[in-house]
């Protein structure tokens, strides 16, 4: 059989194989990071974390429906001193383990990041674009180039780590965005978040299904959304793209790659497919490359643009 | 699969206990003794409970009155509305054949094994609570080991201490238990020390239900998809069993 090579170097970081599993999924335990670390992923992402703990919203907080999911989880998270006990040896989870903080202000961004400063991290990201948690993300106007630019800078200046900055797909000036985050320092653009808000009603209670009532429409639904927004960012700037927004399948990876992203981040597809999902995307990637002529994974990187 | 509630009318209510009602609703589709439903009350919440009854179409689920949810819960009345979803979880494994097993219920723990018992084959059934009034389902079963903590009827004890009697007269073949932590974890090494295969089923804070949001781990382990029903082979690899688990914000506490 052919040899091909799945590895990937993103800012500097080894990654085994391109897929990451995105924030908010699983990555809530040590034990649970170094779980999906076995089941194939090239890199793992913790859930956000906030200065304080938050209990986030009430249930439901993940639904799915025919095209996707839809979740409110509303950033519950045990905050910084908790996670900086949890996530500990972080060399020993078996692939780079990126931090995700959040904030409400600049300063809370800040005090997150070294908060976590010491524990091993190999990236940070910072999401600004949550569609459905009141004082983060769109709900505080942190999605707009001049908050992007703020906070990015802010967690530049006291870290040395590489910085991802996680835009939405919701918003029209997304290449000004990224490149405002470009422009403060980031070293690399997580597209996408959740898009939306978006609603379901259940007809029979007469009521919206999710305890916030509105929450960020993933999987499926936003595969095509999220391919437009990382063909649209990799024109824009010249850092790397970790693709994110319906991943299931190792033809949807490639299809992402091609669109300009060095990497994929997989949130829906652990539900779709499994915990397992990242050895079956890497598996169909390698099985597509072999009958196409491919060895290397980052020859396929842009290679839909003109 | 569409992971959302199906709303239900409430057929039917029975007072188990001063703090423990029965609701029946109909249900259709599979059900293993073990697994779990998400149960939602609209612009309220929506938390996990177990089968306790099933039969052809009409499911029940008993609840102990604790905070908020289980509260607003007990004021339904018939013909009132749920939301259902599930079900969800690995439920326990029946040993098919005469092989006898045993079967143990702690507090609120015996809605778990409910249905496992109505199903299982040569089981002892051993129910434990704190004081006579909390013991469920007493007329259910033809014969059923009752113990009490304050010993207000049958056996003065825990169950774990009329367990360690009762392992010593029979050859079981299997032990099922659900009920507090501290219950199961002693129940897990009386088992370990017999060397009888055992089956606690536990709880975390559940929130997605089908393994996606990381909220019930327990040692990488998701209880609302791969348990909430492990074996004494699972359970040696998940140090957090007894010892911690996480609250609904993610912070890890002690049990
Ligand atoms: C798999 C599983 C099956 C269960 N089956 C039953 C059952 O058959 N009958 C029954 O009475 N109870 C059952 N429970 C427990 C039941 O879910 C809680 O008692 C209920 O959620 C309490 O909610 P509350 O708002 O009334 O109380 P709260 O005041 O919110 O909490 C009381 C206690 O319940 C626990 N709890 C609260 N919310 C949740 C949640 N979302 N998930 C898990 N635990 C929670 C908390 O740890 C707390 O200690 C089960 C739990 C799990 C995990
Ligand atoms: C249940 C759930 C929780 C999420 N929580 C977070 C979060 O805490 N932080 C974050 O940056 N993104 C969060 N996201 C967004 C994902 O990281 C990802 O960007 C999005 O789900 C799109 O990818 P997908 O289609 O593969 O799921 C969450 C998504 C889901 C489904
Ligand atoms: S409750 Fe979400 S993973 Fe188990």
């Amino acid at each position: 059989m052919t040899d091909v090579k799945l590895s990937v170097n993103l800012c500097n970081i080894r990654l085994s194989n391109p897929t990451i599993l995105a924030s908010g999924i699983l990555g809530t335990t040590r034990a649970l990071l170094k779980r999906v670390a076995e089941c194939g992923a090239g890199a793992v992402t913790i859930k956000s974390i906030s200065k304080e703990a938050r209990e986030g919203h009430n249930n439901p907080t993940v639904i799915t429906y025919e095209a996707g999911m839809i979740n409110a989880v509303g950033y519950s998270n045990p905050g910084v001193e908790s996670a900086r006990i949890e996530f500990t040896n972080l060399k020993e989870i078996g692939a780079p383990v990126f931090a995700s903080i959040i904030g409400t202000c600049n300063d809370e961004f800040v005090k997150v990041a070294e908060g976590l400063s010491e524990s091993g991290f190999s990236a940070i990201e910072i999401p600004l674009s949550c569609p459905h948690t009141p004082g983060f993300g769109l709900l505080s106007g942190q999605g707009t180039p001049k908050a992007t630019y703020d906070i990015t800078s802010a967690v530049r200046r006291i870290t040395h780590l590489p910085i991802f900055v996680k835009i939405s797909p919701s918003i029209p000036e997304i290449t000004t965005v990224a490149k405002a985050a470009e422009d403060a320092g980031a070293s690399g653009i997580t597209a996408v978040n959740s898009m939306g808000p978006g609603m379901i009603i259940n007809i029979e209670s007469k009521k919206p299904v999710l305890g916030f009532k509105v929450g960020g429409v993933t999987g499926d639904a936003l595969r095509p959304i999220a391919v437009r927004c990382v063909y649209d960012v990799y024109k824009a700037v010249k850092i790397p793209i970790i693709g994110v927004g319906g991943i299931s399948t190792g033809r949807h990876a490639i299809e992402m790659l091609m669109a300009g992203a060095v990497a994929v981040g997989i949130g829906t597809g652990v539900y779709t497919r499994g915990i397992d999902v990242f050895s079956k995307v890497c598996a169909e990637m390698k099985q597509w490359m072999i009958e196409n002529g491919y060895n290397n994974i980052n020859d396929l990187v842009g290679i839909a643009h003109d | 699969m569409i992971e959302q509630p199906k709303i239900v009318k409430i057929c039917d209510i029975k007072d188990e206990t001063p703090n423990a009602k029965t609701f029946f609703f109909e249900y259709m589709g599979h059900y293993d003794p073990g697994q779990f439903v998400m149960v939602w009350i609209p612009l309220n919440d929506e938390k996990p409970f177990t089968l306790s009854y099933i039969n052809r179409n009409i499911a029940g689920i008993t609840v102990l009155k604790r905070g908020n949810f289980t509260k607003t819960l007990h004021t339904k009345k018939i013909g009132d509305q749920i939301g259902i979803r599930g079900p969800y979880g690995r439920g326990y494994s029946l040993i098919k054949g005469n092989a006898a097993t045993c079967i143990v219920g702690g507090g609120i723990g015996m809605a778990s094994i409910a249905c496992l018992a109505d199903k299982q084959e040569n089981a002892t059934i051993v129910q434990g609570s704190r004081t006579m009034p909390e013991l469920l389902f007493r007329h259910r079963y033809k014969e059923m080991r009752l113990c009490t903590d304050d010993g207000s009827f049958g056996y003065k004890g825990t169950t774990v201490d009329l367990l360690r009697e009762l392992v010593g007269k029979h050859d079981y073949q299997k032990i099922y238990a659900c009920g507090p932590e501290k219950m199961l974890y002693k129940v897990y090494e009386l088992c370990n020390e017999h060397h009888i295969e055992c089956e606690v089923s536990i709880e975390r804070y559940i929130k997605c239900g089908f393994g996606i949001c990381g909220q019930c781990d327990c040692s990488g382990q998701r209880i609302c998809i791969d348990g909430p029903v492990f074996n004494s082979k699972d359970l040696k690899d998940m140090p957090d069993f007894g010892k911690t688990e996480i609250t609904k914000s993610g912070k890890r506490i002690s049990l």
